[in-house]
């Protein structure tokens, strides 16, 4: 799903449908959303679980927007705009529930690795610990409905899972895991149709779980590294990052990015190649790219380390072999 | 099958042959892959959803059979079905009444229901009684036996699940306003005082001769356009809790292409409410006669029940119901002489609140977990399966039929302008005669609670429609029970519960209960239900301890409530804090400190 609503476009091309946007009167071609238009009129909108290459499943509501005539608040990334919507992005109420997204989120998930979302919490001024300080922080004793939940503990619930290293491939931190979706959306209908993760339980303890929660060897997965590759808070990390980390070695800044074909086959996806102190770190592909949409096989993703095998002298030929 | 993989676990004969039996599909047929013609093959996702949609009563049958959902079975079921391994773990996990560890007994499970009115009547005594016998108990949330409670559903292992007071005690209390008056709408004139459950009142015979399908007759007479514009000047609004108007969605549907869709919406989970029930037990022809007429006018093909899996009476009599009308021939080829197709298939839930919701019920009927969709798009033009659908509560359906018996006008002869017709009250709790009350739409709340033999002791609070409903005060029985009226106040009549508190109710147990229960039955697809429920529970909790909310407590849990009732994608979320915050008006939580 390619996002064009900034490139310049004729009038029948397609159809148009003009909005307001904070009083700013926007056009977009029909069947792009209120987040398109948002983004048409300038205005920056957060998101989690919304990304150019997977369909919408607007379950993060950290993007919602206030349309005029609707009781509750839209989710801008998968609401499409309607000719004559009147939305405002940065009235109270879009403040307060972005603010609440985000205090939620903090208040239940390490969100260390989470760059993106602390910027967007302290821009709403989130703050989670107020929970710590007027929850449950400190309560003890029984309660009268007591089946064994658990609230018990002190302190507000949060999202406890050790780190999962099943392979040398990626690694999974689901105390991190603010269940976007978007892992589930690359391993099945988006991207690689594999299936080998789904949403599993129900509630605060829902999970992304492959079944039984076999370990990934065992499982359905293809190692794509597609789910690694979307996932918008560290809660999947390629092995060489996570050792990186492991170590204080991961600087990002550091990093170059060379993009390049794949060398493996003729389809023609293109790499970013993420290289620091010379060494291959991490292989991306653009979201963008007409081939890959920014999805990968095991061979473009993790297949590089020969890059890195010691120098091979090739045997010398002669012209009259070509 | 070619393109899922599957753990090596093996199911077991027993597992086999309880799946199959539950299934229409052959063993023999690759389930992905299917040869229609020497040059057309029908395979991969296509033919997976096709057949997805039989996941829920294989899972049932599996559950049945050996007490969980093994990977061995879970393999068979996938491979049958063409579902990969770890979406059928999803969804099974998704459901109360599906295990996936191995149990450690072979016996039934005791669902003892721990919802406030059942807590009042003496469930947690009765579970650990049950317990101390020997039984397998599981707690759960409302079982929709209110006006019998402590109520308890045998989740049956290699037996049929069973309710034990459907087979004894007295029959449950039926009152209505209007019945007397023949050209009143009455949904339960014909169940008053008649012997219930006896073969003969169930049969096509009898069911004729008190009135029925005069309803499908008069459909068929009056044609589309007619029904539905009767409909729409009755001023139908559906009664499962949002009052949307039925004349628009039947009219949205039935201006739609085809294939379409009815679907008999019978999750009835909202705490205190068991009007479904008692209608489906106690007039099932009436339901299905209803879904037809639904169904012919709109013109779809397809009628679905979706029933709660913890009602089995009522799904044994709705299906017993299907067969007689299918011999009767109002289903099938030519339903009832209309020329047009539809057929009813019924469907059980496994114990999810949310798949209440109309789309949650969708994905579930579809076989995929009880989420809900957004919207728009909305089920008139994409519902189940992706295809315009009208889905109604069954109270709404038999209105239907009164509107076709009657006619509009003497319809509106009861109710309020703006709420016409009568409405069924579920009363519970502390009331004298708890039970299912038919009055008309208008009705203060202190006449209902005097039908129902007044309140016992002092009044505490009411609670209006269920745990997504608000509580009222002792003033409030002056309020007229009409969509205008209670909405006007802040309130809401939902489904129909009314849930009556004395002054010997613990009222912060009861609030933290009911904000357990949002915890419990969020889907968890959403952030601020997901994590919103979990704060509010741990908060109301601590202000139980406490004694009261302190000022910032307050304002939390307003923030926690505007923005679960903001941002949430369905109802569940937004209305997951209309209680509590009702509560916390009434001071029913303590006073600030």
């Amino acid at each position: 799903m390619t996002r064009s609503c900034e490139s310049p476009r004729t009038e029948d091309e397609t159809a148009q449908v003009t909005l307001s946007i904070d009083g700013r009167e926007v056009t977009v071609p029909e069947g792009e959303t209120v987040l398109a238009a948002c983004t048409a009129a300038g205005v920056e909108t957060p998101t989690i679980c919304w990304a150019p290459n997977l369909t919408p499943v607007n379950v993060c509501r950290v993007c919602v927007v206030e349309l005029e005539g609707s009781r509750t608040l839209v989710p801008a990334c998968s609401r499409p705009a309607e000719a004559g919507m009147q939305i405002s992005t940065d009235s109270e109420r879009v403040r307060h529930s972005r603010r609440m997204v985000l205090e939620f989120l903090g208040s239940a998930n390490d969100l260390s690795q989470a760059s993106e979302i602390a910027d967007w919490s302290r821009t709403y001024g989130a703050d989670p610990a107020r929970y710590e300080g007027s929850g449950t922080r400190g309560a003890s004793g029984g309660s009268g409905d007591d089946d064994g939940g658990s609230h018990e503990q002190p302190g507000p619930e949060r999202v406890d899972e050790p780190v999962r290293i099943q392979d040398d491939l990626y690694i999974r931190a689901y105390e991190r895991c603010v269940l976007c979706y978007k892992c589930v959306e690359a391993c099945g209908d988006d991207a690689q149709h594999t299936f080998a993760i789904a949403v599993a339980g129900r509630g605060f303890d829902a999970r992304i779980r492959t079944e039984y929660d076999a370990e990934l060897p065992d499982s359905a997965c293809v190692y794509c590294g597609n789910c690694v590759a979307v996932c918008p808070t560290g809660a999947l990390q390629f092995r060489t990052e996570f050792d990186l980390r492991a170590v204080g070695e991961w600087r990002p800044d550091d990093q170059a990015v060379t993009r390049t074909v794949c060398s493996y086959c003729g389809v023609g996806c293109n790499l970013e190649l993420h290289v620091q102190d010379e060494r291959i770190v991490k292989v991306t592909s653009p979201a963008d790219h007409s081939v890959t949409s920014g999805h990968l096989c095991i061979k473009g993703r993790f297949g590089w380390q020969y890059v890195h095998a010691p120098a091979f002298e090739p045997p010398t030929t002669s012209a009259a072999e070509h | 099958m070619a393109d899922l993989h599957f753990s090596d676990a093996e199911p077991t004969a027993s597992e086999r042959r309880a799946v199959l039996a539950a299934l229409s599909v052959d063993e023999a047929s690759d389930g992905a892959v299917v040869v229609s013609h020497p040059r057309v093959v029908r395979a991969g996702m296509q033919r997976r959803k096709r057949m997805r949609h039989q996941l829920l009563p294989a899972l049932h049958a599996l559950q049945r059979e050996v007490g969980w959902i093994s990977p061995g079975g879970l393999n068979f079921v996938g491979r049958t079905l063409g579902v990969p391994p770890a979406e059928a773990y999803g969804v099974a996990t998704f459901y109360e009444m599906f295990r996936t560890e191995a149990p450690t007994h072979e016996l039934s499970v005791r669902h003892v229901c721990v919802d406030p009115i059942c807590a009042l009547a003496g469930a947690a005594p009765l579970a650990e009684h049950l317990r101390s016998q020997g039984h397998a108990v599981h707690e759960c949330p409302c079982l929709g036996q209110c006006e019998r409670a402590p109520a308890v559903f045998i989740q049956g292992r290699r037996e049929p699940d069973r309710v034990p007071a459907d087979g004894s005690g007295p029959d449950s209390l039926l009152v209505s306003v209007t019945a007397s008056t023949a050209e009143a709408p009455s949904l339960l004139r014909q169940m008053i005082g008649r012997d219930r459950g006896h073969s003969e009142s169930m049969s096509m015979e009898a069911y004729r001769e008190r009135g029925g399908g005069a309803a499908l007759d008069a459909a068929l007479r009056l044609g589309t356009d007619e029904v539905i514009s009767q409909v729409t000047a009755a001023g139908l609004s559906g009664r499962g809790g949002a009052a949307f108007p039925t004349g628009i969605k039947w009219r949205a549907v039935a201006d739609g292409g085809g294939p379409k869709h009815v679907v008999a919406n019978i999750d009835e989970s909202e705490p205190g409410t068991f009007k479904d029930r008692l209608l489906c037990e106690l007039e099932p022809l009436a339901i299905i006669e209803s879904i037809a007429v639904a169904g012919l006018t709109v013109g779809a093909e397809h009628g679905w029940i979706y029933i709660r899996g913890e009602y089995p009476l009522a799904t044994q009599r709705l299906r017993q119901a299907i067969a007689q009308a299918r011999g009767a021939g109002w289903l099938g080829d030519d339903a009832a002489g209309s020329g047009q197709p539809f057929d009813i298939e019924l469907r059980r839930g496994a114990g999810a609140y949310i798949c209440g919701e109309e789309t949650a019920l969708f994905n579930s009927l579809e076989g995929f977990r009880g989420e809900p969709r957004n919207k728009p798009p909305f089920p008139t033009t994409h519902g189940l399966f992706g295809r315009p659908t009208v889905v109604n509560n069954p109270e709404t359906l038999l209105n239907v039929n009164e509107i076709l018996r009657i006619g509009p006008e003497a319809y509106r002869s009861v109710g309020t302008e703006g709420s016409p017709g009568t409405k069924l009250f579920c009363l519970s709790g502390h009331v004298g005669r708890p039970g299912l009350y038919e009055a008309p739409f208008g009705m203060p709340l202190g006449e209902l609670l005097g039908l129902a033999g007044g309140v016992q002791g002092t009044l505490t609070a009411v609670l209006l429609g269920g745990a997504a409903g608000s509580f009222v005060g002792p003033d409030a029985e002056t309020l007229p029970l009409s969509l205008e009226d209670t909405r006007a106040a802040g309130t809401t009549l939902g489904s129909g519960p009314v849930m009556v508190f004395n002054d010997t109710a613990e009222m912060s147990a009861v609030i933290e209960r009911l904000a357990k229960f949002f915890r419990d039955e969020s889907c968890g697809q959403c952030v601020p239900c997901r994590v919103g429920t979990v704060r509010q529970h741990e908060l109301v909790t601590h202000i139980r301890r406490a004694g009261g909310p302190t000022e910032p407590q307050r304002e939390l849990l307003g923030d926690i409530a505007d923005a679960m009732g903001d941002a949430s994608i369905c109802g569940l979320g937004h209305t997951a804090a209309s209680a509590v915050l009702s509560a916390m008006r009434l001071g029913l939580l303590g006073d600030t400190a």
